[in-house]
């Protein structure tokens, strides 16, 4: 690398071969979503923010905004649950077992959410696997139906995005030298110490960024709760689609679209400059 | 070992043996039901049967929605591979101020709600003039599938040594051929892994293709939807079959040219 400054786009032709990409994407989508922004602010008579303060008004949005949040909160927490001892075993296991583990991560990632949705529809139902099983251990008397229960849409969705949980934690934890945790053994530190003070630090950043992608894509769900729960349960992605596809209300959903991708562009941005943070701490 | 570790030990293999069941589980149910003879999805299905798959041919709207997806799917992902890769090389190679936020500009599609980008672009390409609900699909989709084509790209060409192609012109090739021979191939298992996973998220759209879709044009996935709203039957699990056999061809071949611990790389 030359001391002098980068020069201009204007100099490296190489540059040049970015901008068929980069010209679509502002054309296609960058421009889209810029307009989708200043029509939510626009109304009749110019500028205006009274589209959000009568969202806001509404005690029936608060709850929508509520549910969003606590679903994506639950089936973050269930799947950081499974997924960080899995990302461990995953990244200590042999041979054959990390196979089977990374095609049952990787698999299930190739295919789309309308088909595992569907699945999922069946496992949740009255005489479904969940069902069954929790009746075969004695846990339940009597068969319930977990479909179009908040419990069954947490567990469906918990189900379709482990994978992003698992997979940057894994990341990071195959990066550790087990002979770190030893070594702190043989100093003395008990195990609970050990995990406390050497293990989890080193870990943080791959638990921000795994957390960080399942919340947000458990916030912008639309086909899980469509198929899972129904129409009585509205989250803000789903009441954005219906605004649009079925209430014809584009106002409304340009309002909740925004707040939408508010909320999106927030949680990237803050795990982002989080795991950057940690990064920078443990080097 | 103290119980605490041997505790830890045996939750950690508790959890993993959990995952891959719990993981597998819709994909197995899926395919079980698809085989069953049960209309109300019982299992394990009291008996077995193909009927669900022989009825697949008297779907109405499932071979144009086929049709289709793949059609989207390919052209997109073309689109994409030819606009990807020139970026990734322009990322990768050149000097430029702003690199950091070209890639992470072309890789946000991934990163926000389908449903908002759908809507801003049902809104942005009617102020922009376009209407066709087809061309709007595809135009769409190389949305969706530029994301990918550049992630594995650029990974790819910051692990070339690009002074291979120099060697290859001082050995004589001109710079096209030199090209042609070196990057292309060292490029190949980039090309086809990052084609197949852009593919298969094109085939797979539901969040932004749903506002590109009229009476005739529609999507696999859009139309699967339609059939689980109007008539769940096993019928629909015979399709997610072959969706997931299709999945397990992809994963096949990207675990034969660059390896399982690869494609998990995040």
């Amino acid at each position: 690398m030359s001391v002098r400054s980068a020069p201009s786009v204007w100099r490296d032709p190489v540059a040049l071969l970015a901008a068929p990409a980069v010209l679509y994407l502002l054309v296609v989508y960058a421009f889209p979503l810029f307009w989708l922004l200043m029509k939510s602010f626009t109304g009749p008579a110019g500028p205006t923010v009274q589209p959000y303060v009568a969202f806001m008004a509404d005690p029936f949005n608060w709850r929508v905004i509520g549910n969003t949040l606590r679903v994506a909160a639950w089936v973050t927490l269930v799947c950081f649950l499974i997924g960080y001892p899995a990302a461990f075993a995953l990244a200590r296991a042999g041979a054959f077992v990390q196979i089977v583990m990374l095609v049952s991560i990787i698999l299930p990632l190739s295919i789309g959410a309308v088909v595992k949705a569907f699945a999922w529809q069946i496992v949740l139902r009255r005489d479904g696997v969940v069902s069954q099983l929790l009746l075969g251990l004695g846990i339940w008397d009597e068969p319930q139906r977990l479909l179009f229960t908040e419990t069954g849409l947490v567990l469906g969705a918990a189900n379709i995005f482990l994978p992003f949980m698992i997979l940057p934690i894994y990341s990071v934890v195959k990066l550790i030298d087990p002979r770190l945790s030893e070594a702190g053994a043989t100093l003395g530190a008990t195990p609970l110490y050990r995990f406390a003070h050497v293990t989890l630090p080193l870990t943080l950043p791959g638990v921000v960024s795994g957390i960080a992608f399942v919340f947000s894509m458990s916030v912008s769900m639309f086909v899980i709760p469509s198929l899972l729960i129904g129409d009585r349960f509205q989250t803000l992605s789903t009441l954005t689609g219906r605004s649009f596809l079925l209430m014809r209300n584009e106002q409304l959903g340009s309002t909740t679209a925004v707040i939408l991708l508010v909320l999106a562009v927030s949680i990237v941005v803050g795990s982002t400059w989080l795991a950057r943070r940690m990064g920078g701490s443990t080097t | 070992m103290t119980a605490i570790e041997r505790f830890t030990r045996w939750f950690v293999w508790a959890m993993a043996g959990f995952t891959v069941v719990f993981l597998m589980t819709p994909l197995i149910v899926t395919v079980a039901v698809s085989f069953g003879s049960s209309t109300v999805f019982t299992l394990p299905p009291p008996d077995w049967s193909t009927r669900w798959y022989e009825r697949l041919a008297n779907m109405r709207g499932l071979l144009p929605a086929l049709v289709v997806s793949l059609q989207v799917a390919a052209i997109s992902t073309a689109a994409a591979m030819v606009l990807g890769t020139l970026c990734a090389i322009a990322l990768v190679r050149g000097r430029f101020p702003g690199r950091e936020t070209i890639s992470t500009f072309l890789v946000s599609p991934l990163m926000l709600p389908g449903l908002v980008i759908g809507i801003a672009m049902l809104q942005g390409f009617k102020a922009m003039g376009l209407r066709d609900v087809y061309a709007s699909l595809l135009v769409a989709h190389v949305v969706i599938t530029l994301p990918y084509v550049v992630r594995t790209v650029v990974g790819a060409l910051s692990l070339l040594d690009f002074s291979l192609i120099d060697a290859a012109r001082t050995l004589g090739c001109s710079y096209p051929a030199a090209l042609m021979r070196v990057l292309v191939p060292a490029l190949a298992p980039a090309f086809l892994t990052s084609g197949m996973f852009a593919f298969l998220a094109s085939m797979d759209n539901y969040p932004i293709s749903i506002f590109f879709t009229d009476a005739w044009t529609k999507t696999l996935p859009i139309q699967m939807l339609q059939y689980v709203e109007e008539r769940p039957d096993p019928t629909i699990a015979a399709i997610s079959t072959g969706l997931v056999l299709l999945a397990i061809v992809a994963l096949i071949i990207g675990d034969r040219l660059v390896g399982l611990r690869k494609l998990a790389d995040f």
